[in-house]
């Protein structure tokens, strides 16, 4: 029997799943290989679980979310978070620190109907997750070559050096010692392969934090390029900002400790 | 679920699929009389509006992209030139080139993605791309290389067409070099004749044949047809420049709901997108294009939604025609992007999305942090126009079944390609009245 795969929604952009729409080439192909049992915003006919392989996009932000997720890890066997919003919280955990009320009052005129969380969390905080796949949005090749390692029963394995690695390979030129823009490479999952050096910008940080990363030395190297206070707080609180790592470093700044 | 009590009748749809994002329909009936319909959104609320205060103007091009995953192009384009008239920033004609080509591959990828992955598959009785290629292999590759081709030209500017990372206030971080467009130029030509057989195929699907009194609103321009610039234009008589978006729109609340829908003031609902462009700028496609239009045999300017899956390929074949147009005229600009000063103001901006006008308006202060932001995206505009095109469909529902009630509805709301994760302002609750 083909291994049922289910992809599943929370709160996001809907980037991450569209990326299984974007594998042009593939799509057909893998079609045939799996049984795509619950894809709503592909498929309109949507096949009740147990799942082989869930992946899960988006963050949670509802009450109701929060209970959905524990179902959706019920039924599934093998759950995958994918992307910014379900690794890491997303740009939506931003009011992690913000006041909840003031910001549904900002929004909607009526705001006592809106029903939500004061946070926004990743999936790993609400159930076990397997495997989690960075990025906002989520490579599509690693999407894939997740998808393929899993079909053919191998543990995915993926990048956790940083971006610096991938910018050397490509043969960027460093934005950070040409031009003294800063740039979160050094402490920033590789992945993406080093798109923003590239265009001539600095790293934003979509695929969080590096295993290796040494958040010391890379505010020493902020304030050194003249990043500090809020400007400083800010580009690591983006994102990804929610990751424990960088939470921490930037609530550091933000407090005047660093 | 089909509840039968004595003479009243719920049609529920609870989840609406092949759309982008989480919404259901309710609908009340009472001896067969339409009680109560409600298109409900339940994509949780994200806030970007809020959290966009305090920070840097420069960073909100990278932000707002992140509201929707198919669209990011638009996010990106309406926030830069909103922050490009707050900073009295001219940018160079040559990346304003570029924009229209980089707008071009959203477009594309988008419409191909709607019509062959979620629309198509109604009109033939499939339930998904995948079970549509069995039937027809030959149309869904067509529409894959359309796909991808628009994918790449934004992947040309960008890095990847998923939150690219090109675009910033003033133009873009990198402007790409003559030679780097040959081989893109090579597959926009290859993929023209597939937009031109998708256009054919698509107009000869069974669509409804109904006829509706309509506001059509677009951008507008002279000479070219709308994408990053122009005034705002409807088929009922509106003239305006972009900044007035608020004399001529309210936000209204439905009696039943504390929801926000749009509406022309004084008057009703309007119809954003594809239908609306086209009717409003049909000349402006260009011979080539209004050639294969009229070829379709359906009138333009029309008023039947469901010619909107028709309306979308034609722009996918102007996109195609246009990028491929800034190609062959492309000198690089001298800087790729205009320098600045930042300081405190108000800018606002329409750019035309892929489902139609998304309006953005920022104030900043002295250093340039954002005071206040309003994003307006064409799906919560279109929202009070769907639910009154789902009102005229309700007579046909009465006596359907459930499945083929949800299927009309689901095909109703897809006309409008609805975009459901653009959440913001766009949240609908439902409240019960005993």
């Amino acid at each position: 029997m083909k291994p049922r795969i289910a992809i599943f929604k929370f709160a996001s952009c809907d980037g991450c799943q569209l990326q299984f729409l974007n594998a042009e080439d593939e799509l057909l192909k893998l079609a045939g290989q799996v049984d795509l049992a619950y894809f709503p915003e592909a498929r309109s006919r949507a096949r009740e679980g147990p799942y082989d392989i869930a992946f899960v996009e988006g963050s949670i932000t509802t009450p109701d979310d929060a209970r959905r997720i524990i179902q959706v890890r019920e039924e599934s066997r093998y759950l995958v978070a994918i992307g910014a919003c379900a690794t890491a919280g997303g740009i939506q955990a931003l009011r992690n620190w913000a006041d909840i009320e003031e910001y549904r009052r900002l929004v909607y005129p009526s705001p006592e109907f809106i029903s939500t969380l004061s946070t926004s969390t990743p999936i790993a905080e609400h159930v076990r997750v397997d495997l989690e796949v960075w990025g906002c949005p989520v490579d599509k090749h690693q999407l894939l070559a997740v998808l393929r390692s899993l079909l053919s029963k191998a543990q995915p394995v993926l990048p956790a050096y940083s971006v610096c690695m991938e910018c050397k390979r490509r043969g960027n030129v460093c934005v950070v010692v040409a031009r003294g823009e800063p740039c979160l490479g050094p402490v920033t999952r590789a992945g993406c392969g080093a798109l923003c050096p590239a265009f001539n910008r600095g790293c934003y940080g979509c695929f969080g934090p590096a295993d290796d990363q040494n958040m010391e030395s890379f505010a020493r190297l902020l304030a050194n390029l003249g990043v500090t206070g809020d400007d400083a707080m800010r580009r690591l609180r983006g994102i990804n900002g929610y990751v424990r790592p960088w939470r921490e470093t930037a609530d550091d700044i933000a407090a005047g400790k660093k | 679920m089909t509840s039968r009590r004595a003479k009243s009748r719920t049609i529920q749809v609870n989840y609406l699929t092949r759309v982008e994002g989480e919404a259901a329909v309710r609908i009340r009936l009472h001896d067969g009389e339409l009680v109560d319909l409600r298109l409900q959104i339940f994509e949780p609320p994200r806030f970007f509006e809020s959290f966009l205060r305090g920070r840097d103007g420069r960073e909100a091009p990278d932000l707002t992209a992140r509201i929707c995953g198919i669209c990011p192009v638009a996010y990106q384009m309406s926030t830069v030139h909103a922050f490009e008239r707050l900073y009295g920033i001219t940018i160079d004609p040559a990346v304003r080139e570029l924009r229209r080509f980089y707008l071009c591959g959203e477009w594309i990828e988008s419409h191909a993605l709607h019509i062959h992955m979620l629309a198509a598959p109604d009109f033939l009785g499939c339930d998904s791309i995948v079970t549509l290629a069995d039937k027809n292999r030959q149309a869904v590759e067509r529409g894959l290389r359309i796909k991808k081709a628009g994918n790449a030209i934004v992947a040309a500017l960008g890095g990847r067409s998923v939150h690219p990372v090109g675009a910033c206030i003033g133009g873009f971080t990198r402007a790409p070099r003559r030679e780097q467009l040959a081989d893109l130029r090579e597959q926009l030509l290859r993929v023209r004749d597939d937009a031109v057989e998708c256009v054919q195929w698509v107009s000869h699907f069974d669509l409804p044949a109904v006829t509706r009194d309509i506001e059509f609103v677009s951008l507008r321009n002279r000479d070219e047809y709308p994408m990053n610039e122009g005034r705002i234009g409807s088929s009922k008589g509106i003239d305006a420049e972009p900044g007035n978006f608020d004399d001529c729109f309210e936000e209204h609340q439905a009696p039943y709901s504390n929801a926000l829908h749009c509406k022309v003031k004084g008057r009703g609902p309007y119809f954003l997108g594809p239908l609306a462009r086209v009717n409003l700028n049909f000349a402006r496609m260009g011979p080539d294009v209004t050639s294969v239009a009229r070829e379709t045999g359906i009138p333009w300017p029309n008023s039947n939604p469901y010619t909107s899956i028709v309306a979308r390929a034609l722009e996918v074949l102007y996109a195609i025609d246009e990028a491929l147009r800034v190609i062959d005229a492309y000198q690089p600009p001298a800087a790729p992007a205009a320098s600045f000063e930042v300081r405190s103001g108000v800018g606002r901006a329409i750019t035309e999305a892929p489902r139609g006008s998304l309006y953005h308006a920022f104030e900043t202060d002295q250093r340039g942090l954002i005071r206040s932001a309003r994003i307006v995206p064409p799906t919560a505009q279109n929202q009070a126009q769907i639910e009154a095109d789902l009102r005229e469909l309700v007579p046909g529902l009465v006596q359907r079944s459930q499945a083929e009630a949800t299927h009309l509805c689901e095909m109703a709301i897809r006309n409008y390609d609805p975009c459901i994760s653009c959440s913001t302002h766009f949240l609908k609750l439902e409240i019960e009245r005993h």
